[in-house]
């Protein structure tokens, strides 16, 4: 399996090197800015659906060696939101880039997508086997984080589209379905299930027992 | 309906020889440019539509009066990226999606409190009026803008020849809608068909211009052929495109994206950096001058009544532009 890891890692930076090679020949369309921002926000929150996706497809084959893929691509999800902050910091904003503070404050979407942004960085900074390792059950409880970030993504795609607009542009719903699907995946239906039954059987049990005033 | 002449044209209207000339072509380059290839089928959809994108050449009688400095924007980019969501709610939409649209012939419904009304052919609502070229700001209220040379004349000399009456305090402008010829209409994305207005004394102002022409050729369907409003000092959507009624009323005439969205699109729409979008910030704006061009330093501050101040800001003395924003 060790050999599939640089062919994983050469296809993730594709997005970026096709991204470049357009931003060089100048073939970005007529606002190659917002070409940037949209196609590395696309790529950071694809990426971090497809981290999700890497325990459902693990137990769905029985391939249990598919999780060492996840750090990567969890990874990499980090770098293109990063690589999308910075466009929007370097490029779009530019010498406004104070400009950032007052959005965060002020704009919902921008405020989500800063927030996933920042509950990433822990996430990241504690990826390697070492902080695994020493973190031990607080590093499982820690990275239970990585379910908010693509909810957040999610957000602030939705409300960066204008009113009216919703309608005919769909992605964010798309996006917010898989994410959804992602979810719902991992709802331990079986034990709530359970749950379920042993509540109803409790309920039916306290109803046939006498009240100990009865009893008494 | 009837379709009237205009009202009688005044002796000081009458134009010289040269003049008259110049006016008819510009009414063949009208009438022979955008889909005089009507009836093309659908495999002959995009070349019917880059035909309509080619523009034909209009004579311009005067230039050089209103430009800005800025250098404008390629001829590409902004025939190629704007937003007419009666042709799909992508920049590019617009350009893709209007191949078959036909701008002839065309008439336009004039209405309410002015002494003439009915619907007049476009060639004779044109005819009196010597196309100027003017190079203003497009400020769209989604924080970029463009510098377009616009061909066109003052709306407020359309408007006089109809004689408003004191009670025409307002002026509604109408879009056409047309489903088979515009699919973004199959959309509730607004309440169609699109709807625009301004105060009567805004719509006089000499900076108002109806255009039927950029870069010196006639309006590209997807910039809204064969006649479209632009304000300069206000956010792009307030340049209702494609009209086909325009009505003076009393009272405030309701207008689409307000309609949609009133806490996101004022009446007004004037564009002001201090007041921002609910989720986005006016303050600035980025700058698309076209493919090829620079990433960088594209951004610059966006200026009150998009740098038209001078000329309009005392027609809201005394108003409070958060408040009527
Ligand atoms: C760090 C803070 C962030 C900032 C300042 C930011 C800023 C932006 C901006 C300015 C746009 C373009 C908006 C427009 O064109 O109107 C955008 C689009 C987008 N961003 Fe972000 N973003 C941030 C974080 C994120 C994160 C964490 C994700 C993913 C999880 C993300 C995903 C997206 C997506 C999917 C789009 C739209 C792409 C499209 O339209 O195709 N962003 N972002």
């Amino acid at each position: 399996m060790a050999w599939s890891k640089p062919p994983l890692f050469a296809l993730c930076l594709l997005p970026l090197a096709l991204l470049a090679w357009d931003a060089t020949r100048g073939s970005l369309g007529p606002d190659p800015v917002a070409q940037l921002e949209h196609r590395s926000g696309d790529w950071a929150l694809r990426l971090l659906l497809a981290t999700l996706a890497v325990t459902p497809l693990r137990r769905l084959t029985g391939v249990a060696k598919l999780v060492r893929y996840r750090r990567m691509l969890g990874l990499f999800a980090f770098f293109y939101v990063c690589a999308h902050l910075a466009i929007y910091l370097l490029i779009d904003l530019g010498g406004y880039w104070t400009q950032l503070f007052d959005e965060i404050a002020k704009k919902p979407y921008i405020t989500a997508g800063f927030a996933a942004w920042l509950l990433l960085i822990p996430l990241a900074a504690t990826s390697t086997q070492r902080m695994m390792k020493r973190l031990g059950r607080r590093w499982q409880q820690l990275h239970r984080l990585v379910y908010a970030v693509p909810l957040l993504g999610v957000l602030h795609y939705a409300w960066m589209v204008k009113s009216g607009n919703v309608i005919a542009h769909r992605a964010p719903l798309y996006y917010g379905a898989s994410f959804a699907a992602l979810m719902l995946w991992r709802v331990p239906w079986a034990r709530l299930r359970g749950g379920l039954r042993t509540l109803r059987a409790g309920t039916a049990a306290a109803t046939r027992c006498p009240t100990p005033a009865a009893r008494r | 309906m009837l379709i009237r002449r205009p009202p009688d044209i005044r002796s000081s209207e009458i134009t010289a020889e040269s003049v008259y000339r110049r006016r008819r072509a510009v009414l063949k380059a009208l009438a022979l440019s955008p889909l005089a290839l009507a009836g093309c089928g659908r495999g002959a959809e995009s070349q019917a539509g880059q035909a309509a994108n080619a523009g034909a050449p209009l004579e311009v009688a005067r230039r050089g009066a209103y430009v800005v400095g800025d250098p404008p924007t390629d001829y590409d980019a902004a025939t190629h990226y704007n937003n007419y969501y009666e042709f799909g709610t992508a920049k590019d939409d617009p350009a893709k999606n209007s191949g078959r649209f036909r701008p002839q012939p065309w008439s336009v419904e004039i209405a309410g409190e002015a002494e003439v009304t009915g619907r007049f052919a476009l060639e004779d609502l044109l005819r009196p009026h010597p196309l100027e070229e003017r190079v203003y700001r497009m400020r769209c209220v989604e924080a970029w803008s463009m510098v377009i040379p616009w061909v066109g004349f003052p709306l407020g000399d359309l408007l006089k020849r109809f004689r408003p009456t004191s009670k025409a305090k307002y002026v509604a402008f109408t879009t056409v809608a047309r489903p088979d010829e515009m699919p973004g209409l199959a959309y509730p994305v607004l309440d169609w068909p699109y709807r625009e207005g301004l105060r009567i004394d805004e719509a006089m102002h000499p900076l108002t211009i109806l255009t039927v022409g950029l870069f010196g050729r006639t309006l590209p369907n997807q910039n809204g052929a064969p006649l479209r409003l632009v304000v300069p000092w206000k956010y792009g959507f307030k340049g209702i495109k494609s009209i086909v009624r325009i009505a003076f009323t009393e009272r405030q005439p309701v207008t689409a994206w307000n309609r949609a969205a009133p806490d996101e699109y004022g009446f007004y729409a004037n564009v002001n950096p201090a007041v921002d979008h609910p989720r986005w910030s006016q303050a600035t704006e980025r700058r698309i001058t076209g493919a090829g061009f620079g990433l960088f330093g594209n951004r610059i501050a966006t200026l009150p009544f998009n740098g038209y101040a001078e000329q309009v800001a005392s027609l809201y003395a005394g108003m409070d532009l958060r408040r009527y924003y």
